[in-house]
């Protein structure tokens, strides 16, 4: 199974982005599986919220917290701390949206590509880095996951964004 | 059609599906998003329904009782203390027979005030006359949306239907649904027929009071609907299947049972990681099974006993405690064994209270301490006591 951990600040699309990606995962693929599910609780503007991705070639039956994640994405990079570590599998990778580098984190400028597309947020920019790093979706998949999940005024200006950042990674 | 839903959303895609003509709504979270749904739909005329805001729960079923003595397919839905402010009017429900369907996300109850997951709150109302279902996923929320109404419905049964989600857990975890067309779903649910209506032509007494020259055989005949519902659920999941090709298992889900020592019976949305444990363990030698209880009423006393028998010894595992006693499940369960003839060891684990996680680590320690012995009523994280053993 492979599962993705989300970190965001309440209105930022933590959980939009982790229910995209199991939209993508699942959508031209009957044989595929995916749950997506927020840290559980009242929701609160600023608060730091999870968010949970997982993926499957089988139907996914634990619905119980991430413990260990193939990548850890974050939204805000006042949300990481070294101790997330241990919420990687060996292999796994935290991935931070940050202008400044970051130990034992890979970070990218999201911010700076959602200023370019008039986003508010870079929830599907760092979906799209995912998707670029761990080619676990297709883009075309994820198009037609914003095309099918999000209100149709703001589907071109997010698939763009995503778009692109999944070009960057590819560079 | 495919799509990526939560259990509150795939719920009201089979209200929308089972085309109830009344729908009252007093939103609370974890239900709040199904109410929502359905406003949604009945705003963009994808939904012909009344669609009445109420001021509380109590009043959300009143208005579905007076619906339904009109001759209406009447829905509701509700949760936690909204539950128990409705409890009055569910016992009206029941009585007058009148075949309603609510959703109940279940949530725990006050105080200490909480808003996640547990069941205690529809365990509560096992004795107001409600048929009770617990999903286990998504998918299988919306098929029993679309089941709900032709099992209440049913002559036979003539009884309301409380369908249970686990709050959170279920209500807002998203997963791939399948959503059947409209006509596959007209083929499968004819429109609502009842004399239990008001009618112009065709006065009657409803709703009425009885004595103790009669009361009895009312109460009687409220037994009799929710005994017959056994029946119904079966002939419907059947033409269900014919219908939309997914099958269910009536009462219970039996997994690896059939040659299983130590079985663990629960129910709602945590079977899923208990089957997955038992796989885990019969890697290792374990004979592990799981019993998914379907229907809490009507209550599968023939399916438990029957799957129990050759076990070498079961945990109930539940979210629920009925405090200076035990689970309610697990009560329920000892009487459908004590009924049979069957004498094995049975211990009950309470666990998930207040939305408190179920980790795999605890399912394979249930495995181990049933198979060892333990408390008869054992608190997860807290300790076992040797209530009445």
């Amino acid at each position: 199974m492979y599962e993705i951990i989300w970190l965001g600040r309440g209105g930022q699309g933590a959980f939009t982005a982790a229910k995209l990606l199991g939209a993508a995962f699942t959508i031209k693929n009957d044989s595929r599986y995916a749950l997506a599910f927020p840290s559980f609780g009242p929701e609160r503007r600023g608060a730091p919220v999870r968010a949970f991705t997982k993926l499957d070639t089988k139907p996914v039956v634990d619905r119980s917290q991430t413990e260990k994640a193939d990548y850890i994405v974050i939204l805000d990079d006042t949300l990481y701390s070294p101790q997330l570590q241990e919420l990687l599998k060996p292999t796994g990778k935290v991935i931070v949206n940050s202008k400044n580098s970051i130990d034992g984190a890979l970070n990218f400028d999201a911010d700076s590509i959602s200023a370019e597309f008039r986003l508010p947020t870079a929830n599907t920019i760092m979906l799209g880095l995912l998707i670029g790093l761990s080619e676990v979706v297709s883009s075309d998949e994820a198009v037609e996951a914003i095309k099918g999940y999000m209100p149709q005024k703001i589907q071109e200006r997010n698939i763009n964004a995503l778009l692109k950042a999944v070009q960057e990674v590819a560079e | 059609m495919r799509k990526f839903l939560s259990g509150n959303e795939a719920f009201a895609e089979g209200i929308r599906l089972a085309r109830p003509q009344v729908i009252s709504a007093y939103p609370i979270t974890p239900q709040t998003i199904v109410v929502e749904r359905l406003s949604e739909m009945v705003e963009d005329g994808s939904l012909s329904a009344e669609y009445v805001h109420v001021e509380s729960e109590h009043s959300a079923m009143s208005c579905a009782i007076g619906a339904s003595a009109a001759g209406a397919r009447a829905f509701t839905a509700t949760s936690s203390q909204g539950l128990l402010y409705m409890a009055e009017c569910l016992y009206y429900a029941s009585g007058g027979r009148f075949p309603i369907v609510m959703m109940n996300a279940d949530r725990s109850t006050a105080l200490p005030w909480n808003i996640y997951g547990d069941q205690r709150d529809s365990l509560s109302q096992l004795d107001s006359g409600w048929i009770q279902s617990y999903a286990e996923n998504a998918q299988e929320a919306l098929d029993l949306a679309l089941m709900s109404y032709k099992i209440a419905e049913d002559k036979r049964v003539q009884t309301p239907y409380m369908a249970n989600l686990d709050g959170f857990v279920l209500t807002h975890t998203y997963e791939t649904v399948d959503i059947p067309t409209h006509e596959q779903a007209d083929r499968f649910l004819p429109s609502y027929e009842t004399d239990n209506r008001i009618d112009l032509e065709n006065p009657r007494n409803m709703a009425f009071s009885a004595g103790p020259d009669t009361n009895y055989i009312f109460k009687y005949k409220e037994h009799e609907g929710i005994l017959a519902a056994r029946e119904v659920i079966a002939e419907t999941e059947k033409e269900f299947a014919e219908v939309f090709g997914r099958k269910y298992t009536g009462l219970t889900e039996n997994y690896r049972t059939d040659d299983a020592e130590y079985i663990i019976v629960t129910l709602g949305s945590i079977a899923g990681l208990c089957r997955e444990t038992a796989d885990k363990l019969r890697e290792n030698g374990v004979k592990a099974g799981v019993v998914r209880i379907r229907y809490m009423r009507p209550f599968p006393n023939e399916e438990i006993a029957a799957v129990l028998k050759n076990a070498k010894a079961y945990a109930v595992l539940e979210k629920d405690i009925s405090f200076g006693n035990e689970g309610t499940v697990f009560t329920n369960v000892n009487s459908a064994l004590k009924k049979a003839g069957v004498n094995i060891n049975g211990y009950n684990f309470i666990g998930g209270l207040g939305g408190r996680n179920i980790s795999a680590g605890d399912i394979e320690n249930i495995y181990e301490s049933i198979a060892k012995g333990t408390e008869s009523v054992n608190f997860i994280g807290i300790g076992g006591e040797d209530n009445g053993k």
